[in-house]
């Protein structure tokens, strides 16, 4: 399988997450040890009549820039403990956290706090909307914060406010706002200071299906227009699918799988990753380019698709009598080759690798 | 049977059968062993003397920094009430009827000036100068100092039980008990009053600003995290700000605390004060004045208490602004009209000095000859209930069934016979608890029918003790019974054992009263939407009225003596025995009561069967709030004749014996917080069970 050029891990590391542990029950000292050594038989043991947790177990991984990277997990999984031991919410018991190259997890406060101004924004999964400042204070709080004068605050707002879709809003207070609304006002938020980081943790598991689905198309544009470096978590597979660039799929604390959504698609781990993907819509996110043939030469009069082109499109040109079809890159370019005969060999084995 | 279960239901059996053995033991005893019934005076330590030795030391030693306070504050104190008192009434009435409009609309307003025109007839406008003036003192002082101290308590968690017990004694301890320490530090005057009152009004603004800055949402906690705020900034503009509805609540209650307390500045005298009014008539038995002046505070609470819950309504949630006013606007005009007056009275000083200190139009005598025509009327209606209650529950829980059931009062006496039968009835309700599987149930009614038996005061203290440790330790661990254990051998150290009891017997009665009538009356309220639209204001009344107004209806009725105290702390206390109903069964779930509807239930069943039992941690939460109300009642309930820890009180600030009124306080203080923790752990248990 060819990585497509588009892809983001050509690009320079921005996050990087080694071997990260937060235990829970065990002194600070001891959950260190363990986090170095990863000795499992210290978390059978009982303290208080408790068994220590480990709500992130050696977690690994690199998060490249302006890549969306997707930690996608069951309730429990500790998904959200992971994002939050990058940021420091939580103190990690073990590991690193590098951003830039620096090693977060041993930053004094006051580091912290002018990176959390300057160069990381979050959004909540309950919005976290102050009820008492209306949209626009809503949208400034972190520039207030940061000292920025009133004008200029509120200028860069208002630009904010409108880039999410609220323009005209601004005087209102969370308390008049719907739930889509309101978390457009928290992404606004996020963005205000221009962070270089944006987390967000499951920013739209409080919406009904329907504003979900318009909330992640806004995602998806505003990251066109933005291009930022994303660490996104979700419980919703599907949603995890349709916006991720990689997806990083925790059970249990520990990370099982790391790939693009094609990759996972075509080769998950075990059965218990193949059991997720029965509700992921696989041809809208198999590309072309993660099941074609290598090949050259200037492919005669076969109809045409782009790499980026999902099975979705493509098959119905297979099924309706073409043999093969061309697979071009963004130039126009022959760089590939499907076949029906190979699409049928792929529907019918089995790709998941037996548990 | 397996071992294990053997060994568990042979020790189960044991700890419920080793209260009442321990019981019918020191019973037994009790004949042979004087100091089983009656702890011996030369066992008890003088704590009253040993506190008068370091009154004695320490008083001296800060009483030039404190009486240089009390002067400042005294001086402050006059300036303030020579203003109200010099500015014409029409002047007061229209600046405090736009912040009325402003806080609560145009019916607070009307309101307020209803009440000016009421207190100027009725010839009180100074003395409620005088009053307001010290309320005016007091509230900013309790507010900002509860606020420091919830602030100090939120940043420093280890404090933080610490402060909570200290809270509980600043709200228990009677002033009375330390109003002479206080006299000789800061003078005798009303500042003394100032500072009692400081005391017993912090807490509540204390607390709920803890409560409010401890209970904002993690979520928000985050995003002032993820915004980079410091601890400053988070602070001010996130935490703060979230516990604005906390806050406002903690000025509101502190205020009602500190309007009613501001009287016991008047038990001290020479301050000519609306307090002073009530006091000085309830001692003349001039009732009808007292009964007026008791409405005028009635008045400024129910003001005050309107005006300091609209104060601070947060934009967002109420919309618009009210009448389009903003407050520095009304403040502006306000102080306008202020010196507008202050003109006028300067250029016409006789005639504005004359409608100040008009004598009013209302006739006192006249109003108490209504009023005891009225009593005489009914008396023996009055006569019958007191005496109803006297002899069938205070005089049973004093001296015990035994002492209690004679010929004239209960129309048999107790024969050997008759106790046995009721030895077998309790044993019968026992064993029927002991079938339910609950044999502490069973326990704890084998020991209260010993208790009803012998009565409060002669049950013997060793059976007491371990009776009210193992409640505890039932009710709320080991660390409970520890305190409990603790504090009643402090109350046997210093004597006062037996006024303690007499206190609790108080207390039982009438919670006892409350209880019932508070409960009907609060199921009455859940079942029937009208009637609690018409108790509501009743209630808000109730609680806002100063305690000592209580007194007033309970003298005019009965009469001074034990049965007056009793229903004036009733009166004040079954309001929360309403409130709390009401809420407790309103908020039992709508499916629940729909499922009990559907299976047939009639709405009596509804209520008792379905509704009652769901709501019990509610009920007792509420039966937690009428206890103390009660015993907060007690010292002032003792002024009109009952003989227990307050009447201690009351005759040490006579013989100003600051020591024993110390002690007595502080017994006190150790009966409402343990009464309190009990109960808190038992609705405690009850929750986590349900």
């Amino acid at each position: 399988m060819i990585s497509s050029p588009l892809s983001p891990s050509g690009r320079p590391v921005k996050l990087a997450c080694r071997n990260l542990w937060k235990i829970y029950g065990l002194p600070p000292q001891e959950a260190a040890d363990v986090a170095r050594t990863g000795d499992p038989a210290a978390l059978q043991r009982e303290r208080d009549g408790r068994k220590p947790l480990a709500a992130v177990a050696g977690a690994s991984f690199d998060i490249h820039e302006a890549e969306i990277f997707v930690l996608m997990g069951l309730s429990g999984s500790g998904k959200s403990t992971l994002l939050r031991c990058l940021t420091r919410l939580i103190e990690p018991s073990g590991g690193s956290v590098t951003l830039d190259g620096e090693n977060l997890l041993a930053v004094g406060r006051g580091r912290m706090t002018e990176l959390r101004r300057k160069a990381m924004g979050m959004v909540f999964q309950n919005f976290g909307l102050l009820p008492h400042l209306n949209v626009l204070d809503n949208v400034a709080f972190p520039l207030r914060v940061q000292g920025i004068d009133r004008t200029a605050r509120e200028a860069r707002a208002r630009e904010m406010t409108e880039l999410v879709g609220l323009e005209g809003r601004e005087a209102q207070f969370p308390s008049q706002l719907s739930g889509g609304q309101q978390q457009r006002v928290g992404i606004a938020r996020s963005l205000a200071a221009e962070p270089e980081i944006w987390f967000l943790d499951e920013p739209f598991s409080a919406l009904d299906p329907l504003i979900r689905r318009q909330m992640q198309d806004e995602f998806i544009r505003l990251q066109k227009i933005l291009r930022k470096t994303i660490v996104f978590v979700t419980h919703d597979v599907q949603e995890a699918f349709r916006l991720a660039d990689r997806i990083a799929i925790m059970r249990d604390g520990a990370i099982v799988q790391i790939g693009t959504p094609a990759e996972i698609a075509l080769a998950p781990a075990n059965g218990y990753i193949a059991e997720f993907l029965r509700d992921v819509p696989l041809l809208r996110v198999i590309r072309a380019v993660d099941v074609m043939r290598p090949v050259t030469g200037d492919g005669q009069a076969m109809p045409r698709f782009t790499t980026e082109d999902v099975l979705e499109d493509i098959l119905p040109t297979l099924l309706g009598g073409a043999a093969a079809v061309s697979i071009c890159d963004a130039d126009g370019n022959r760089v590939g080759e499907i076949s029906a005969a190979e699409m049928s060999g792929f529907f019918g084995s089995d790709r998941a690798i037996p548990a | 049977m397996k071992p294990g279960n053997a060994l568990s239901s042979a020790s189960a059996l044991l700890k419920m059968a080793a209260m009442p053995a321990l019981m019918l033991a020191s019973l037994a005893a009790a004949k042979a062993v004087p100091p089983i019934a009656a702890f011996p005076a030369n066992w008890t330590i003088p704590v009253p003397a040993g506190i008068n030795a370091v009154l004695g030391w320490l008083v001296p030693a800060i009483q030039p920094v404190t009486s240089l306070i009390g002067k400042l504050a005294g001086a402050l104190l006059s300036t303030l009430i020579g203003i109200l008192q010099f500015l014409p009434w029409p002047v007061v009435a229209l600046a405090v009827a736009l912040i009325g409009f402003k806080a609560g609309g145009i019916r607070l307003a009307a309101l307020v000036l209803a009440a000016v025109v009421y207190i100027v007839l009725a010839g009180f406008w100074m003395q409620s100068m005088a009053t307001l003036s010290l309320v005016i003192l007091a509230v900013p002082l309790s507010v900002s100092l509860g606020f420091l101290l919830g602030l100090g308590a939120f940043f420093l968690p280890r404090l933080r039980q610490g402060l909570e017990l200290a809270f509980d004694f600043m709200q228990t301890f009677p002033a009375f008990a330390y109003l002479l320490p206080l006299l000789l530090l800061f003078g005798f005057g009303p500042i003394a009053g100032l500072v009692t009152t400081a005391i017993y009004a912090i807490p509540p603004m204390a607390r709920c600003t803890l409560s409010g800055l401890v209970e904002v949402p993690r979520e928000r906690l985050e995003v002032a995290e993820m915004s980079g705020c410091s601890t400053w900034q988070r602070l001010v503009w996130v935490e703060l700000p979230s516990a604005r509805p906390m806050l406002a609540l903690g000025l509101n209650q502190t205020t009602m605390a500190a309007l009613s307390m501001v009287i016991t500045a008047s038990i001290i005298g020479g301050f000519d004060d609306i307090g002073w009014v009530v006091l000085s008539g309830l001692r003349q038995a001039d009732l009808g004045k007292s009964l007026l002046a008791g409405l005028v505070i009635v008045l400024i609470s129910v003001i005050v208490d309107r005006i300091t819950a609209g104060l601070f309504r947060s934009p967002a949630t109420s919309g618009t602004r009210i009448g389009g006013l903003s407050w520095p606007a009304v403040l502006a005009v306000a102080g306008a009209a202020l010196v507008l007056g202050a003109a006028a009275r300067l250029a016409a000083p006789h005639l504005l000095q004359g409608w100040n200190e008009t004598r009013g139009i209302v006739d006192f005598g006249l109003i108490n000859e209504v009023l005891l025509g009225f009593v005489a009327r009914y008396s023996d209606v009055l006569d019958a209930i007191k005496n109803a209650v006297l002899f069938y529950l205070v005089l049973p829980l004093r001296v015990g069934l035994a002492g209690a059931v004679l010929p004239i009062t209960w129309g048999f006496s107790m024969t050997p016979a008759v106790a046995a039968a009721y030895a077998a009835l309790a044993l019968l309700f026992a064993l029927r608890q002991m079938t339910k599987g609950r044999p502490s149930a069973a326990a704890a009614i084998l020991c209260l029918a010993a208790l009803l038996y012998t009565g409060l005061v002669a049950f013997p203290w060793p059976a007491a003790v371990a009776l009210a440790v193992w409640a505890a330790w039932r009710a709320a661990g080991l660390r409970l019974a520890l305190f409990t254990g603790l504090s009643l051998a402090f109350v046997l150290a210093t004597g006062l054992w037996v006024p303690f009891v007499k206190s609790l017997y108080l207390v039982v009665v009438a919670v006892a009263l409350c209880a019932l009538a508070g409960g009907l009356l609060g199921v009455l309220a859940a079942r029937s939407d009208r009637f609690s639209a018409l108790l509501r204001p009743v209630n808000d009344a109730l609680q806002t009225m100063p305690q000592f107004v209580f007194l007033i209806p309970a003298l005019m009725f009965f009469k001074v003596g034990e049965f007056a105290g009793l229903i004036a702390i009733a009166l004040y206390a079954v309001v929360p025995a309403i409130r709390y109903t009401e809420t407790g069964l309103r908020n039992v779930s709508p499916t629940l009561l729909e499922t009990a509807r559907q299976l047939g239930c009639t709405p009596l069943q509804s209520t008792f069967l379905v509704q009652l039992p769901t709501a019990r941690p509610a009920l007792l939460l509420g039966l937690n709030q009428v206890i103390m109300a009660a015993i907060t009642m007690l010292p002032i309930a003792a002024t009109v004749g009952t003989a227990e820890l307050g009447q201690q009180i009351y005759v040490a600030l006579g013989k100003a014996d600051a020591g024993l009124g110390v002690t007595a306080g502080l017994v006190f203080c150790l009966l409402a917080i343990n009464l309190d923790r009990i109960l808190r752990g038992v609705a405690g248990r009850l929750r986590s069970a349900q």
